[in-house]
């Protein structure tokens, strides 16, 4: 599933980022901010107006992202146990 | 290198203190706010440590990774690295993490020790950290990193005691240099998770208040109505809260120019200088310190608070439609004190032609040096009213103006992107810091530092200007048998009936036509040269106060809102233009920023001054 598909507050695992096209920046900087595999994240927040963007929690870390760019980010949700 | 001269560079990702600690330990007095990329240029200072040693501290804009993503980024990342003009490479580097944010600031800390030079880790934020039970067992930490750690809690007094003398003592060994590389740069993750593994227990991910707090800030509903009131809220209390103390300096200034001038013969030179020149314009600014004074009040806490980052994420949709960013928020918000800063802050914004744009609409954005030429016009032409039992009639007028500033901006963002070739995707990418509790102490030091700056711009500029127009207007003088004021006859009244051809069609009178040209360094200064030139055309003593009901006699209602919408858009300020041209590099920007605004103030003016005589 992608980031941006996400439900709200529904935990999930990060399992990887896709650069949209070759030497993607956005896509480079996510995995530098933490966006790796096995990171747990979560949607806290969407924006008011076409629930744009998003607000994305990973770590302790709340980062805002428009859908574009969570769309980069693949999850897998929790198998609850 | 002698032991004298140690080189420090403050380094870590953004929000985690590093100004804070800085101005800890110079003394300095260098911005600090809660949102990441408050600093966005090298900052120098230095300390003497208990050694008795000169340290040179440099205060470094945030970065999350070398890998740099914008201007601001690019600035730390040559300091670094020891390629920044004019600059060696730091002898050390302070790396400061915030100890509540690891997982985010450790793979920096990982980063910055694989640039090979000497490194001591800082972690900062302590006292929140122990506060919401975060355990962090730093002689394993130090131990698995190779680097000295200290704590520090940069806004306590004594709080960077343990990072003093750790950088007092021996400079700790480099670490290996190592290349850096997309594997390598993926593996740092994995070495983070490890070191948090073995040296990190926290009981919660995130601050519960945060949480509790965000669920209402960032409601779709509750979240735009909490971020409408609080605007709203602001502009009615700088219109009603400041008017006691604006009384009181107006019958301040009075009296002392009374005073001083009563001694000296009433049509002297010297008498004229002192009462029409400085008193009548000097007083018409510093009226309005107060509001200014609770305009950044509200500023300072919003900056602290941690809401303006949470405001940008309400607003991002709508300023994306309209060719923003929502990292244009910060800025933007900036440009209400001054465009200056705010243009400055664009360095934190990543895509160069989002950065373009914010820099072209700044000026759009309402200044505290407009706010005397509105409350002036806007005190003497709109009556003081109140509206369905509960809003200030002049407060919502003053509102209104703020936003045709910010619709205006909107929609010349707009036309931007339209013209605009590439169309590439635009990356947000923001980070929402942990709510807190502004300090009194920071906050009422914040405005006195403004209340500095304010003054010192009326004894500076405005004070010079005022002087050389009082000049302009005494001469030369009349001839021999003439009827009217002086002011005719001198140079400045010569020049301002000149300039009257052109502005009569918008309604200015010649004595605005004046005031407008040194008008031109800074806004305010159009109200001290309209008390000048007043008082310099009026056959009695007229002083400061008298401002505002003099011109509510002797101009229309359609030359004042005429004025008002001229001052929405006109670029009256060199210092905007200057700032422009060092941002972007280029005398074009400044042109077509000058070009656009005087275009759209010659026909806003225009229209409001025909339509309101029109209905009239
Ligand atoms: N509680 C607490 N707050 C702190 C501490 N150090 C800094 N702060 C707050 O953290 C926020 C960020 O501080 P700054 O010094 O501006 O951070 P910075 O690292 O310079 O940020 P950038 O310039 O944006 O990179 C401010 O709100 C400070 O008041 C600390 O030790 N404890
Ligand atoms: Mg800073």
């Amino acid at each position: 599933m992608r980031l941006s598909d996400l439900p709200k507050g529904s935990p999930a695992v990060v399992d990887r980022v896709d650069d949209a096209h070759a030497g993607d920046p956005i896509a480079q900087r996510l995995r530098d901010l933490g966006f790796v595999e096995g990171e747990p994240v979560r949607l806290v927040a969407r924006g008011p107006l076409g629930a744009d963007p998003l607000l994305i929690q990973i770590g302790s870390t709340r980062f805002a992202l428009r859908r574009s760019e969570a769309a980069r980010v693949t999850v897998r949700t929790e198998v609850a146990a | 290198m002698s032991a004298g001269s140690l080189r420090i560079a403050l380094v870590g990702n953004p929000n985690c203190g590093k100004t804070a600690l800085f101005n800890q330990l110079t003394g300095g007095r260098q911005k600090v706010a809660n949102y990441a990329g408050v600093t966005v240029e090298r900052k120098e200072g230095r300390f003497t440590a208990p050694s008795g040693r000169v340290l040179h501290l440099l205060d470094l804009p945030g970065a999350y990774s070398f890998d740099a993503a914008s201007p601001d980024e690019q600035i730390t990342r040559d300091v670094c690295e020891g390629v920044y003009p004019g600059e060696p490479a730091p002898d050390l580097i302070v790396c400061v993490a915030d100890a509540t944010n690891l997982r985010l600031h450790l793979r920096f800390v990982l980063e910055v020790k694989r640039l090979g030079r000497p490194v001591v880790l800082a972690l900062n934020m302590m006292d929140t950290a122990r506060r919401r039970g975060i355990v962090i067992d730093v002689p394993e930490l130090q131990r698995r990193l190779g680097l000295p750690v200290v704590e520090t809690v940069a806004v306590k007094r004594g709080g960077a005691q343990a990072l003093i003398e750790r950088v007092d003592g021996e400079v700790p060994p480099a670490a290996m240099a190592q290349a850096d590389d997309a594997a390598s740069r993926a593996d740092l993750h994995a070495q983070v998770r490890e070191l948090l593994a073995a040296t990190v227990a926290m009981p919660r991910a995130t601050a519960a208040i945060d949480d509790a707090l965000d669920r209402w800030a960032l409601h779709p509903v509750f979240g735009l109505g909490i971020l409408a009131v609080l605007m709203f809220l602001i502009f009615q209390a700088v219109f009603s809260w400041a008017q006691p103390l604006m009384d009181g300096i107006e019958a301040g200034v009075a009296a002392l120019g009374g005073w001083l001038t009563s001694a000296l013969p009433a049509d002297s030179a010297l008498h004229s200088l002192l009462n029409d020149g400085i008193f009548a314009g000097l007083g018409a600014v510093l009226v309005f310190l107060p509001q200014i004074l609770i305009l950044f009040l509200f500023i300072l806490i919003l900056e602290e608070s941690g809401y303006l980052p949470r405001a940008a994420f309400l607003l991002d949709k709508l300023m994306f439609k309209a060719g923003l960013t929502g990292r244009a928020f910060i800025p933007l918000l900036s440009s209400f004190a001054c465009a200056i800063p705010g243009i400055m802050a664009t360095r934190s914004i990543t895509d160069p032609r989002d950065r373009l744009t914010t820099i072209l609409v700044a000026p759009l954005m309402t200044c505290s040096a407009r706010l005397p030429v509105y409350t002036l016009l806007i005190a003497a032409f709109i009556p003081q009213r109140t509206l369905w039992g509960l809003f200030n009639l002049q407060g919502v007028v003053l509102f209104t103006l703020y936003v045709a500033g910010i619709v205006s901006a909107l929609a010349v963002a707009f036309v931007i992107k339209r013209f605009r070739k590439d169309k590439s995707e635009h990356a947000l990418l923001m980070e929402l810091p942990s709510y807190r509790m502004p300090n009194v102490r920071d906050v009422a030091l914040g405005l006195w530092e403004r209340a500095k700056i304010f003054l010192k711009r009326v004894g500076g500029i405005i004070l010079a200007l005022t002087v050389l127009l009082w000049f302009l207007s005494s001469f030369p003088g009349p001839p021999p048998g003439a009827t009217g004021p002086a002011i005719d006859y001198s140079l400045a009244g010569r020049l301002g009936q000149a300039l009257h051809y052109v502005f009569a069609p918008i309604g200015f009178n010649w004595q605005i036509c004046i005031a407008l040209v040194p008008g031109l360094a800074a806004r305010e200064v159009a109200v001290s040269a309209l008390g000048t030139v007043y008082a310099m055309s009026g056959s009695d003593d007229t002083v400061a106060s008298q401002l505002g009901p003099l011109i509510s006699q002797q101009w229309s209602l359609a030359t004042a809102l005429s004025l008002l919408a001229w001052y929405v858009f006109a670029p009256q300020c060199m210092s905007t233009l200057a700032v422009i041209r060092r941002e972007t590099n280029s005398w074009r920007n400044v042109a077509i920023t000058a070009g656009y605004l005087f275009g759209l103030a010659y026909l806003a003016s225009l229209i409001t001054y025909q339509v309101a005589r029109a209905l009239s």
